[in-house]
């Protein structure tokens, strides 16, 4: 078993169609607000798990070190998000990049979907909506996204 | 993470999407992507290596400011799994004949998973389905699979490959408190399916249900893909 065995299992999964490519003028970075969207299924300990085909969102508090790993997928490496939450989740690495001064603030909250989804069209029109409001409410311009 | 990034760039956010897997990436075509030939579920690539985390975010920052219309790019840097290598842990010797080996393995793993999850906590470990002390009865209801007995009959306490993602995460998690280096990825994983009873347990379970027509999902995904 190895890692071009698990990807090559997986390369031909259809890709969703979209008409256009919507794309966004940036602010300055050194003003702008960051947070995490990862597709890694983490929740807190006290949220609900995700389920099977779960096209919803849970919001991770940045401040929690709580974060637990919520995939039904096999495929893929856990024990480096056991070793280091950043691997996946890099708020450690943006608070620093913030303190720095190379980003503007970090965002108190963000997201985590889950990531084996086949039913992108209910993420499209469902999830995707829902948390893209969310992140706006809380004043975030740049979303770093993470795959799991 | 292409589709999330799509929907939310189209709201008015800016987004720059890391992606494991560089076709899906190409095809897929995010407003900003950065393909890392990282192996799957390490995204920033080396986990307790701030240095080569922030190489991977100063790339998708500057894209995020160079980048004028839709693009992706290959992060330069590449982590290869050589598809063989695995961890050398000590395991534990037999304690109680009576019980099934992978049973008898698995409470001998517990003092291993406790130091683990002090040290790092249980981000990946238990408690999808199953606690900590609830691994050893399920695995022998995986190996009454192994042994002929019906998945539905056996005792799983959870949909099988929940609880088996449980188990391995069990295991894995203990590997982290008997190795003195940081794994690279999927060394815990085919130490797990290779040497131990428990992962032995698994992978006969799922050919046992495989042989007996059960349907797919209830099998297949026991186990990562290429077992």
């Amino acid at each position: 078993m190895a890692d071009r065995d698990v990807k090559a299992m997986t390369a031909d999964l259809p890709a969703p169609a979209f008409d256009d490519v919507a794309f966004t003028v940036p602010r300055p970075l050194v003003d702008a607000t960051v947070a995490i969207v990862t597709s890694a299924s983490l929740h807190h300990p006290d949220q609900p798990d995700f389920s099977p085909n779960d096209v919803s969102y849970r919001v991770l508090d940045g401040a929690r070190r709580d974060w637990v790993s919520g995939h039904w997928s096999p495929n893929f490496d856990a024990s480096g998000f056991a070793l280091d939450p950043n691997v996946v989740f890099p708020i450690d690495r943006l608070a620093e990049l913030a303190a720095s001064g190379r980003i503007g603030r970090v965002s108190d909250r963000h997201l985590a979907y889950a990531g084996n989804q086949f039913d992108l069209a209910a993420i499209r029109l469902d999830g995707a909506p829902a948390g893209a409001a969310l992140l706006k409410e809380w004043g975030v311009d740049v979303v770093v996204l993470t795959p799991v | 993470m292409s589709t999330l990034a799509r929907v939310f760039e189209a709201t008015g956010l800016v987004t720059v999407a890391l992606g494991s897997m560089q076709g899906q990436m190409e095809r897929t075509a995010p407003p900003r992507g950065l393909w890392c030939d990282f192996p799957l579920g390490r995204p920033l690539g080396k986990p307790g290596d701030p240095a080569f985390q922030h190489r991977v975010l100063a790339h998708a920052f500057d894209l995020v400011e160079r980048a004028a219309a839709p693009t992706v790019e290959h992060f330069a840097e590449a982590i290869l799994d050589d598809g063989v290598s695995e961890v050398a842990c000590p395991l534990p010797p037999r304690h109680d004949p009576a019980l099934a080996p992978a049973v008898d393995e698995a409470r001998g793993l517990r003092p291993a998973f406790d130091r683990a999850v002090a040290r790092y906590g249980d981000r990946t470990g238990t408690g999808r389905v199953i606690t900590a002390d609830e691994v050893p009865d399920a695995l022998a209801a995986f190996v009454r699979v192994a042994d002929g007995m019906p998945w539905r009959e056996a005792g799983i306490p959870g949909a099988p490959a929940r609880v088996a993602q449980d188990i391995r995460g069990y295991y894995e998690t203990a590997a982290l408190a008997l190795v003195d280096h940081t794994p690279a990825a999927w060394e815990t994983t085919r130490w797990f399916l290779h040497h131990t009873e428990g992962g032995k347990a698994i992978v006969a379970a799922r050919a046992a249900m495989q042989a007996a027509g059960e349907k797919t999902p209830l099998w297949f995904y026991l186990v990562p893909n290429g077992i």
